[in-house]
């Protein structure tokens, strides 16, 4: 029985030591880990802001404008303390719209507006049929993603 | 625990539990695909993008079931040295690497037309990768040294080493602000899922789950086979010529 008994502690103190060390290392790197800025990081400046980077967040309703040449669309991301203008020429993905969540990539120029060379769309955990999502609106007790479908 | 580790009654019992393994994988996947392609209505904001959902979904829980199905019987190996429990962590790779592989793929598929991209290095996505390689690490590990006994201590360790990636997979969504969507079902508040999503997604996962049973128990009998074969050849080996007699018995390779 003896062998077995040090076998088995051997395994749960490797596997201990193993998620410290771990949890140590993806601690020490979280700031490389997310994947996108929030508005407020980038307005408290503590981001190398002449560096490229990802900006995430929701479009903010009422912001979004198609220039004069139909290809470049205005917007402002914000996570509802915080809003970074962004201007975007390109294909948008079908997810984009006001009220959506949004990941930008690209770099902010001299004005304070965030130049975008990708725009990807991000969505939240909920589904459901579009009868459903529509009757849980007209009811007021649900403001779901993407304000007009 | 001891009782089932016995190869032959693992022999009896499991052959008397692989029809009810297909007859459940087949019945859950046939009900479960017909639900979720064409009886599930389409996602408010997703539309008819979100039945890959239904096959997507199953395969990352697999992906994951797998893996810490894997780790747990290579424990059970290398603690307590039955054979038995070597051989289901080994039997079971190739499926979980498959599994994590459709994940993988079909999340590309659901990526280009909802996010705009067929892959990102976020949290999620990233783990996952690492998992798909822990596996084939895993698989090469086991094929890399002859010897059954020593592959599988060196196998198990490897094995449980990447267990620490298992909760990186499951949090990542919640630790780091990902692309990838937070958990839908398997959250603490309850499904985000409208039930009329959420069974047809149920029975394709009860589906993955019974056609795993089902391979890994053929996939056991297949390795306890070739074991025999290989002790019956290193004993008849020592008896007689080994220029004759063998070429009757399939080659280890093949059988592999």
């Amino acid at each position: 029985m003896r062998p077995k008994r040090r076998r088995l502690w051997a395994v749960v103190a490797g596997l201990g030591a193993l998620g410290a060390a771990a949890a140590l290392v993806l601690a020490a790197f979280e700031d490389n880990i997310v994947f996108f800025r929030s508005p407020s990081e980038v307005a408290s400046n503590s981001l190398p802001t002449e560096r490229r980077f990802r900006l995430g967040g929701l479009v903010e309703t009422g912001s979004l404008r198609k220039a004069g040449d139909g290809v470049t669309v205005t917007f402002r991301v914000t996570d509802l303390a915080h809003a970074v203008p962004v201007s975007y020429r390109g294909l948008l993905p079908d997810l984009f719209r006001e009220g959506q969540g949004v990941v930008a990539e690209g770099q902010l120029d001299a004005n304070g507006i965030f130049q975008a060379s990708q725009i990807l769309a991000k969505h939240d955990e909920t589904y459901m049929p579009r009868e459903v999502a529509e009757a849980l609106r007209k009811g007021g007790h649900w403001k779901g993603e993407g304000e007009g479908q | 625990m001891h009782r089932f580790a016995n190869p032959a009654r693992f022999a009896r019992l499991s052959a008397r539990a692989l029809p009810w393994a297909w007859a459940v994988a087949g019945l859950a996947l046939g009900s479960g695909l017909v639900g979720g392609l064409l009886l599930a209505p389409a996602d408010y904001q997703q539309g008819d993008s979100v039945r890959i959902m239904f096959v997507h979904v199953p395969s990352a829980w697999m992906a994951m079931f797998v893996y810490a199905f894997m780790a747990a019987a290579s424990a059970v190996g290398l603690i307590w040295r039955h054979a038995l429990a070597d051989i289901a962590a080994k039997a079971a790779a190739p499926l979980g690497a498959g599994f994590t592989f459709a994940a993988l793929a079909t999340g590309s598929l659901w990526g280009q037309p909802m996010w705009g991209t067929w892959w990102v290095w976020d949290a999620r996505l990233t783990s996952v990768l690492v998992l798909f390689f822990l596996y084939l690490g895993y698989i090469a590990l086991w094929q890399a040294i002859e010897d059954p006994g020593k592959a599988a201590r060196a196998a198990a360790i490897l094995a449980l080493v990447g267990v620490v990636n298992l909760p990186i997979i499951k949090f990542s969504v919640d630790w780091w602000n990902t692309l990838h969507q937070p958990a839908s079902v398997l959250r603490l508040a309850g499904p985000t899922i409208h039930s009329s999503m959420l069974w047809p997604l149920l029975l394709m996962a009860v589906g993955f789950k019974a056609y795993f049973v089902a391979v890994l128990l053929l996939r056991m009998h297949a390795e306890l086979n070739w074991r025999r074969i290989r002790a019956l050849r290193l004993t008849a080996g020592e008896s007689t010529d080994s220029s004759h007699g063998f070429a009757t018995l399939p080659a280890e390779r093949a059988s592999l």
